[in-house]
């Protein structure tokens, strides 16, 4: 059994303790509190350097200690602290940098509130679970055979067929009913490929819908999307050696995920506004009358600071670009706008919280839309990478990484 | 050498670091160019959303924007600092950044560096007062 082990703040009190035990324990884990003396609490926060008032954060930082001086022994570590408490939010940072630095261990790092729930926490923990006992199948870099890649993300579905490390057939659609959508999008990656369904040798399912569409065909890999689409990510950037940084704002959530070698070692995940994904685009462009793909070309020629955006939200966001438009600012100008708003709140609400490592990987749906990269850009100060078929990280990385399967057999 | 000084806008830790062929890292000299380019009212009123969204190189999203605001401005100097001289339990009038969550994180960030340090309390009577000072003439001078 994979052991996490926890350190944090407030989780008890906020009810959400068993919550965290729940998400683990669905994806095979177990979580641990690493046992320390009393008389080692003060020596650790004097040796770690911050000294923070509250007593459960110098027990955190005591654990973190002893951890990697690997005097516990644990496989993952599942950092979380109150959302809102500042010293919380300071301790929780550093403690998960200080981890990182000192140790092989990967992690993961939550701010709750009262409502967090098993489900929200379960992507996280399954993406631990998987870095962990996965290592060997995530550490490779060829696909073999012929296989094929579902990635049943919330807004589109996108499959791949690899065959020798190449991609010869792929489809994408909008998600509808999740199998239908599968099916369809199956179909017409084969029908390109030139292959029958009877050839494929494995399949490989991630995103939303994975769960169901796997079951259905009989997938070899059923893996959620934050390792799936990481290994995807450096396999179509070839950079599959040394670190990067992969940013993933998709139709719904947003990743930023950090790699060395392949292997993911840290990651936030977003996912509750619409402000920051690919669906304010969405609304953007249907709000100034072009199609989704011509909104990046429109956001180059435009000038962001020419529109005062007050806010992120998808609603009074787009109120702020109607009133923009009614002021007589140019669609080029609204359309930059937007695309700044949503690389500056990836900015501020995720790329902060892991160590941005060169190179930036963009990837996702939102990467064809130039204007985005362009803010992107202009946000980090450097030109990150959008490798082809940047859509299909997803069903690349599956159907890679689905091909570990089929060597043995 | 460059000393940052804690709390950062500490006239007598300024003065000392200065007096003894330094220069000090301070809160005045951060803010002087905010001085001297906006028309809006005195420092730091005229700290803005950017210099906010700055001090997310020091500290996360969900930790008060107060508190980023602050180490917008004194990360960089810390960035900068060749050495450092920290009072602890300094009063209010001594220099006060105001904000105990920013002078803990100044502390950390400080420690980290790895340059040299040199911790005081704040001295309660005369003789701790001069115990003081020669403890950071002696610190000063002994850096090259």
């Amino acid at each position: 059994m994979i052991k996490i082990a926890q350190l944090s703040c407030g989780a008890e009190y906020s009810g959400v303790q068993s919550e965290i035990e729940k998400a683990a324990n669905s994806v095979g884990a177990k979580m641990v509190y690493p046992d320390i003396d009393y008389e080692e609490i003060d020596r650790a926060v004097e040796e770690f350097g911050f000294d923070p008032a509250s007593p459960t954060l110098r027990m955190m930082i005591a654990r973190a200690m002893h951890l990697v001086e690997g005097r516990y022994d644990a496989d993952a570590v599942f950092i979380a602290t109150c959302f809102r408490c500042a010293e919380g939010a300071l301790i929780r940072n550093e403690v998960r940098r200080f981890v990182q630095e000192n140790s092989r261990l990967p992690v993961v790092t939550y701010s709750f509130t009262e409502r967090t729930k098993a489900g929200q926490l379960l992507t996280r923990m399954e993406a631990l679970v998987t870095i962990v006992e996965r290592k060997e199948l995530l550490a490779r870099e060829r696909q073999v055979g012929l296989t094929a890649g579902i990635d049943s993300g919330s807004t589109t579905t996108k499959v791949c067929i690899l065959r020798d490390n190449e991609i010869i057939g792929k489809y994408w659609l909008p998600t509808g009913e999740v199998l239908n959508s599968a099916d369809t999008s199956y179909e017409k990656a084969l029908e390109m490929a030139g292959v029958k369904a009877r050839d494929i040798e494995a399949i490989g399912v991630t995103g939303y819908g994975r769960f169901i569409i796997g079951k259905k065909m009989k997938a070899k890999l059923i893996q959620e999307e934050l390792t799936v689409n990481s290994k995807g990510a450096v396999w179509l950037a070839d950079r599959q050696e040394g670190e990067a940084t992969i940013i993933d704002i998709g139709g719904m959530d947003n990743k930023a995920i950090t790699v060395r070698d392949g292997i993911p070692d840290n990651f936030t995940m977003g996912g509750i506004c619409a402000g920051a994904s690919g669906r304010f685009l969405e609304i953007v462009a249907k709000r100034l009358r072009v199609e989704i793909d011509e909104l990046g070309a429109l956001a180059d020629r435009g000038d962001w600071r020419k529109v005062n955006m007050n806010s992120y939200c998808s609603i009074f966001g787009i109120q702020d670009l109607v009133t923009s438009l009614a002021e007589g600012v140019s669609i080029e100008d609204v359309a930059a706008a937007a695309c700044h708003s949503v690389a500056e709140q990836v900015y501020e609400q995720q790329l902060q919280e892991i160590d941005v490592r060169q190179p930036v990987i963009q990837v996702g749906g939102t990467s064809l839309i130039s204007g985005m990269v362009t803010a992107i850009k202009d946000m980090l100060g450097q030109q990150p990478i959008v490798p082809k078929d940047s859509q299909f990280i997803g069903a690349a990385g599956a159907a890679l990484l689905s091909s570990g399967f089929l060597e043995g057999q | 050498m460059k000393i940052f000084i804690d709390p950062p806008n500490s006239l007598i830790l300024y003065d000392l670091v200065e007096r003894f062929g330094h220069e000090p890292l301070s809160t005045m000299g951060a803010l002087r160019e905010k001085v001297n380019t906006l028309e809006m009212d005195s420092p730091p009123l005229n700290i803005t959303h950017e210099d906010v969204q700055k001090g997310l190189k020091y500290a996360g999203i969900e930790v008060p924007s107060g508190i980023r605001g602050r180490l917008a401005v004194f990360g960089p100097l810390v960035d900068e600092a060749e050495a450092a001289i920290i009072m602890e339990d300094p009063p209010y009038a001594f220099g006060c950044v105001g904000c105990h969550r920013t002078t803990l994180m100044l502390k950390y960030l400080i420690r980290k560096r790895n340059i040299p340090l040199l911790e005081v309390k704040y001295p309660t009577s005369e003789d701790e007062a001069r115990t003081m000072v020669g403890k950071i003439k002696e610190f000063l001078e002994g850096l090259s």
